[in-house]
């Protein structure tokens, strides 16, 4: 039998897959309660949890009593009992919002019957309340859709809770609600918004608060990780492969953004974009055009970059009578390369980019709905659709070790329980993550709907390159009327002195001050922030770990975009514990499967006391969850429609 | 519980699915039976559209099953309320929807599609024009689609305004798309229409703005056709309005020669040309300069005895056609010989054609951008060409040496058009010499060394007299040059003929010059014989010269020749 542990591993997923087949039985052990670790995604009160339990200190549990499990001639090989790699959280409120009536529970949606009445509570003029129940609801109703119509081109659905209360309150001034009482700045802000949307229906900006994201939780699902799946990389060869495809839906990225000269500007990367650009000349149209069609095929045109194969991709664009504004396209936003790669990494990243790029749309990567926390999920499915087994909420204590062999025979978890077999992971480079919850995007359009990549270059020198992505509503990450946005880049210092000075140069975060400037309202007001550290195990070597053998080390998140890094680790470990085996072959057609009814096989029994609620949780999902959204259509409206039917938990 | 997998042996497989193929076609095979006999005898009942719709769901282009389906909807129209008629229809559309799902690029279901909604008692042409959207949205150059959609745009009375966006909106996802360009250009004209009134021009600020959204694209990708294709539209002009161009008398000859702005067959009533001679009409019989021309520039009359009296101080023509909407008139003074009225070339700047006579500053910054990215891309052909069009727009005289230098380029980076280029080059250089001519208001043309692979714009040539040939690549004189008339002199010396079928009936003609060429056989020669004039024929290093008794059947031929030298 074979057991993984490790709770930050993507490659062990999609190893899980082939065991089925020769009916060797993988065991995941999860520390937590979810799938996927450090690859998980969460609705926004289990980000809460984990921010929770990430702030906390662990306490140095003592050997117990399950040091009786220890047979002669094993020793143990004790691990760290805490999973110290997520560092440095902080959260920020900029939600004025956020302080509700002490009365009021913030609850999520579905989590109670009082659904419709706690919308009508939140902030409800109290005069209201004298009416019968159904006659508020109309009332506000009523208020919402007015205000609706005056917004064309927004969703009508009535799950969009515009915060219409401002408005109400000034008509009702005789009340006014537990949360203005506390915050009499809000109050003006009420009412400058209320003038304007006399003036200027256009400007109506919809107020978030933070009671609305907390009943929506469900609506959220934040990565940990933020990456993207390139249209031609490995992972997604790779679900097609072994159709585990068909337990995820995708959303194309519809824009590539930079920032640049102080303003965030669409890239030109597609034909398409360059045609329809309007900042660039057309000689440097043809100019990038140029560039590109030659990375396209780079390796045939040795003798352009003979010259460079020593030196930086930066000057090697030097050199290729490109604007510095297309230089910096190319290399921050394209290639995505720092200025100190050299020119073949340039022109290799150039080239995967260029070669993802119209294969599922106008930009080169794909978006899963859900969340990235979907692909290690997909891959569990799959897995445990035949007979692979997952142990949530157990970490691991110690490896117990067979002294002749020096191989791994069995683990103690956290619960002292001794259970046979496993893996391992250590790092130390840092990724410095943001996550924020923002009311607009950075760069409107005609839709609201888009996700955006957006490549922010170093700020100053010495500082990272900041890369962020921002994910609409109907990715299914966010609640209507937000956006989800994810910073990623390489630590320097950490995660919020790595991030805030991006994030306070590109967003607002002042949203008390009434006086905003002309290009301060433009820029989306964060409402909520999170910051944190995990570690790059990119670059981990099993060498450097004296383990048994038959344990192997699995790499954590990478800080790069694409998911290549960890696909080709999947498939090394795979061979080397089945060098003759195909990894990850295609999973066989429903159709083709004989059911031969004979049960589960015996191992699957020693371990039921501890999975089965979580495996059936998993596999509800698979059957519930993910068959309902049958498409993958631009409208939110289809998507949020389909979300509705999922049973709540 | 999970169910332990035993994969199918692939034969298991095999054999299954064959037996599912036999399956089909037997279904098939009898279902198609079933729909023929029940055309044949007449039986135009629902279960005939049930039976034609499994196989066009299978199979849409089967065009006869269409046909039955239309004939049973033709025949249930009058059995049926409308009610139920509409409910028939809507039943109709959704399952050609379900065809066109399989199928979007059936002929067959487009056109049925079509025809249903113009028989539906109350069509939904809005709905039409959402599912045009929406199948170019998958495939935005799905013509049979676009085709459609003029139809329903058609029927649906919708602005070509909104129409001229959508266009837009394709063009800005994929400008690889011909239909969408072309829709621009009949668009356009209807949107901002030219205030000079000219069909199928558009105003000269849209069409700036245009230029841009083209220029977009060339500079984006200049290998791609299909922006070239529009731009030259664009830069074009509306046709040449039809007219009569000169009318020309000779009194020696005793005829009367018309030239038309198109080539016109004014045999058939509409295109009737009247002869008015001193305000009188004159009945007289047109004929086309050469026999297999049976729409021609130019058409002759011979003018019946004493039609022209040489004491009479004038004598006044003039012709009437189209009902006398276009008329032109002559005057032949006492003592002349010949005498015409015309429109020249140089007034008309008849060889600006294709380009349209735009502010010469846009055309001008319209090349500049094209020589930038020529610049860049100096092995385009479409760019190439493009600046060769604009010059000659500009100034064909002046830019005479560029354009020159752009062929070459031209047949260095396209080799397998070479013969195109050669021809077009042809074209131009004629033009110029026409030009040059016509600046010098002489009565000859040498274009002689030019390379000229072919001979056009012969009927601007109707009044040249001498005509020098000499040393080019040409093949052929061809019959075009039977128009013209006036001709006397035509040297033609160091060519590659072979074949003289132009020299038909050119009363004027009295020497040809024909040395070194390809003229093999003394058959070659027989247009000759309806020359009158003929006196002198040079026929030195032609092949033919080798055939024995060659001369004395030539004599026998040309009577009336004076000089032959071989």
């Amino acid at each position: 039998m074979l057991y993984w542990i490790n709770s930050n591993i993507l490659p062990k997923k999609i190893k899980c897959i082939f065991f089925k087949k020769s009916f060797i039985y993988n065991f995941s052990h999860f520390r937590q309660a979810y799938y996927g670790g450090n690859w998980a995604s969460f609705t926004f009160s289990g980000l809460l949890a984990w921010i929770e339990e990430n702030k906390e200190a662990f306490s140095k549990e003592e050997i117990t009593e399950w040091m009786n499990d220890i047979k002669e001639g094993e020793e143990i090989l004790l691990l760290n009992s805490s999973d110290k790699s997520i560092m440095n959280v902080e959260v920020f409120n900029f939600d004025l919002f956020l302080t509700v009536d002490p009365d009021e529970d913030l609850k999520e949606e579905g989590s109670s019957q009082k659904e419709n009445d706690l919308f009508l509570t939140v902030d409800l003029v109290e005069d209201l309340k004298e009416q019968g129940s159904s006659q508020r609801k109309d009332d506000l109703f009523l208020t919402v859709a007015a205000a609706e119509s005056f917004e064309s081109g927004i969703d009508k659905s009535p799950d969009m809770y515009v915060n219409e209360h401002p408005s109400e309150a000034l008509e009702h001034n005789d009340v006014c609600t537990s949360s203005q009482k506390k915050n009499p700045e809000l109050f003006l802000d009420g009412k400058k918004y209320v003038n304007v949307c006399k003036t200027s229906v256009a400007e109506t900006r919809k107020t978030i608060t933070y009671s609305q994201i907390i009943r929506e939780s469900r609506r959220f699902n934040i990565d940990l990780v933020s990456k993207l799946l390139y249209s031609r990389g490995s992972l997604v060869d790779l679900l097609i492969k072994s159709n585990v495809s068909r337990y995820a839906e995708f959303k194309n990225v519809n824009r590539i953004l930079t920032y640049q000269n102080g303003s965030v500007e669409q890239v030109p990367c597609s034909r398409a974009d360059v045609f329809g650009s309007k900042q660039l000349t057309v000689v440097e149209k043809r100019m990038l055009m140029k560039f590109l069609s030659f990375c396209i095929e780079y390796e045939q045109h040795p003798e352009e970059y003979a010259d460079f194969k020593e030196r930086t991709f930066s000057d090697f664009l030097k050199t290729k009578n490109l604007t510095t504004n297309l230089a910096n396209f190319i290399l921050h936003s394209i290639a995505m390369v720092l200025d100190t790669d050299l020119t073949t990494e340039g022109l290799r990243a150039t080239q995967h980019f260029l070669q993802s790029l119209g294969r599922y749309g106008n930009t080169p990567f794909l978006f899963p709905l859900y969340g990235l926390g979907e692909i290690p999920q997909c891959f569990c499915r799959m897995c445990a659709v035949f007979g692979g087994i997952y142990c949530l909420r157990h970490g691991i204590r110690c490896l117990v070790v067979d002294k002749e062999t020096r191989r791994c025979k069995a683990i103690i978890d956290s619960c002292g329980k001794r259970i046979s077999l496993w893996a391992f992971y250590c790092g130390e480079q840092l990724i410095s993550r943001a996550v924020l919850i923002t009311d607009r995007s950075l760069l409107k359009a005609d839709s609201e709907q888009l996700i955006s990549l957006v490549t922010v270059p170093p700020l100053k020198n010495g500082q990272p390159a900041v890369r962020i992505i921002e994910l609409c509503s109907s990715s299914m990450t966010c609640m209507q009327g937000t956006y989800l946005v994810h910073l990623t880049c390489s630590s320097v210092e950490n995660a919020k002195e790595d991030l805030s000075p991006v994030v306070s140069k590109l967003f607002s975060e002042n949203i008390k001050t009434g006086e905003k400037g002309e290009v301060e309202a433009e820029r989306p007001n964060v409402l909520w922030a999170l910051y944190f550290n995990m570690p790059d195990f990119s670059s981990v070597e099993r060498s450097s770990y004296d383990l048994p053998n038959n344990v192997y080390v699995c790499c954590g998140p990478d800080s790069g975009l694409g998911n290549d890094c960890s696909i080709q680790q999947a498939e090394h470990i795979f061979h080397q514990m089945f060098p003759d085996e195909e990894f990850c072959p295609p999973a066989p057609n429903p159709e083709d499967i004989v059911y031969d009814g004979d049960g589960a096989p015996p191992e699957e029994s020693l371990f039921k006391e501890h999975e089965e609620s979580e495996v059936g949780d998993g596999e509800e999902r698979t059957l519930d969850t993910k068959h309902l959204v049958t498409s993958t259509t631009n409208e939110a409206e289809d998507a949020q429609e389909s979300v509705k039917e999922i049973p709540s938990e | 519980m999970h169910g332990r997998i035993k994969l199918k042996t692939t034969e298991e497989q095999a054999e299954q699915k064959q037996k599912e193929r036999l399956k089909k076609l037997h279904f098939y095979d009898t279902t198609r039976s079933a729909c023929f006999a029940k055309r044949k005898a007449g039986i135009l009942d629902e279960e005939g559209l049930i039976l034609s719709g499994q196989l066009l769901a299978a199979n849409p282009d089967f065009a006869t099953l269409w046909n039955f389906r239309r004939e049973i909807f033709l025949h249930l129209k009058e059995e049926k309320t409308p009610e139920e008629l509409q409910t028939l229809f809507e039943k109709e559309l959704s399952f050609l929807e379900t065809c066109l799902r399989v199928n979007p690029k059936s002929y067959g279901t487009w056109h049925h599609r079509g025809w249903v909604l113009d028989h539906s008692p109350s069509p939904d042409w809005k709905v039409e024009l959402e599912l045009c959207s929406k199948f170019l949205q998958f495939d935005e150059r799905n013509f049979h689609c676009w085709d459609y959609r003029r139809l329903v745009v058609q029927r649906a009375e919708v602005s070509p305004q909104e129409e001229l966006e959508f266009t837009h909106k394709l063009i800005g996802t994929n400008f690889s798309n011909y239909s969408s360009w072309h829709y621009r250009s009949t668009l356009l004209p209807l949107v901002y229409p030219d205030t000079e009134c000219r069909v199928g021009r558009a105003d000269e600020e849209a069409l700036l703005t245009e230029y841009e959204l083209v220029q977009n694209a060339l500079f984006t990708d200049p290998n791609d056709q299909s922006a070239w294709f529009y731009y030259r539209w664009l830069l074009g002009r509306a046709d040449r309005e039809e007219t009569v161009s000169c009318l020309y008398i000779s009194r020696e000859g005793q005829r009367l020669i018309v030239s038309f702005s198109h080539p016109v067959n004014v045999l058939l009533p509409k295109d009737e040309l009247i002869l008015f001679v001193d305000g009188l009409p004159l009945r007289v019989t047109w004929k086309s300069p050469h026999p297999q021309l049976k729409r021609s520039a130019i058409w002759i009359c011979e003018l019946p005895p004493n039609t022209i009296n040489a004491a009479c101080s004038e004598h006044n023509f003039k012709v009437h056609w189209q009902d006398g909407r276009i008329q032109r008139e002559c005057i032949l003074y006492k003592g002349r010989s010949e005498s015409w009225c015309r429109d020249s070339a140089t007034d008309q700047q008849l060889f600006r054609c294709d380009l349209s006579v735009e502010k010469t500053t846009v055309l001008q910054s319209e090349l500049n951008s094209c020589t930038q990215l020529q610049e860049l891309e100096p092995d385009n052909k479409w760019c190439a060409l493009t600046i060769i069009l604009l010059m000659r727009a500009l100034d064909p005289l002046g830019y005479e040496k560029e354009m020159l230098q752009c062929f070459q380029t031209l047949k260095a980076t396209d080799p397998m058009r070479t013969a195109y280029f050669d021809d077009l080059l042809s074209k131009f250089i004629i033009e110029n010499s026409i030009l040059k001519m016509e600046y010098a208001e002489s009565r000859v043309v040498d274009l002689s060394k030019k390379n000229l692979t072919n001979l056009c714009h012969l009927d601007q040539m109707q009044l040249v007299t001498h005509m020098n040939l000499t040393s080019n690549r040409l093949k052929s004189l061809p019959i075009h040059l039977s128009m013209m008339q006036c001709l006397e002199v035509l040297e033609a010396s160091d060519n590659e003929i072979e074949c003289l079928e132009g020299l038909v009936q050119l009363p004027r003609l009295q020497e040809i010059s024909l040395q070194n060429n390809r003229i093999s056989k003394i058959c070659d020669l027989r247009p000759l014989a309806s020359c009158p004039s003929l006196i002198l024929l040079n026929l030195k290093g032609n092949p033919i010269t080798e055939v024995p008794d060659f001369q004395s059947e030539l004599s026998e031929l040309l009577p009336s020749l004076k000089d032959l030298i071989v």
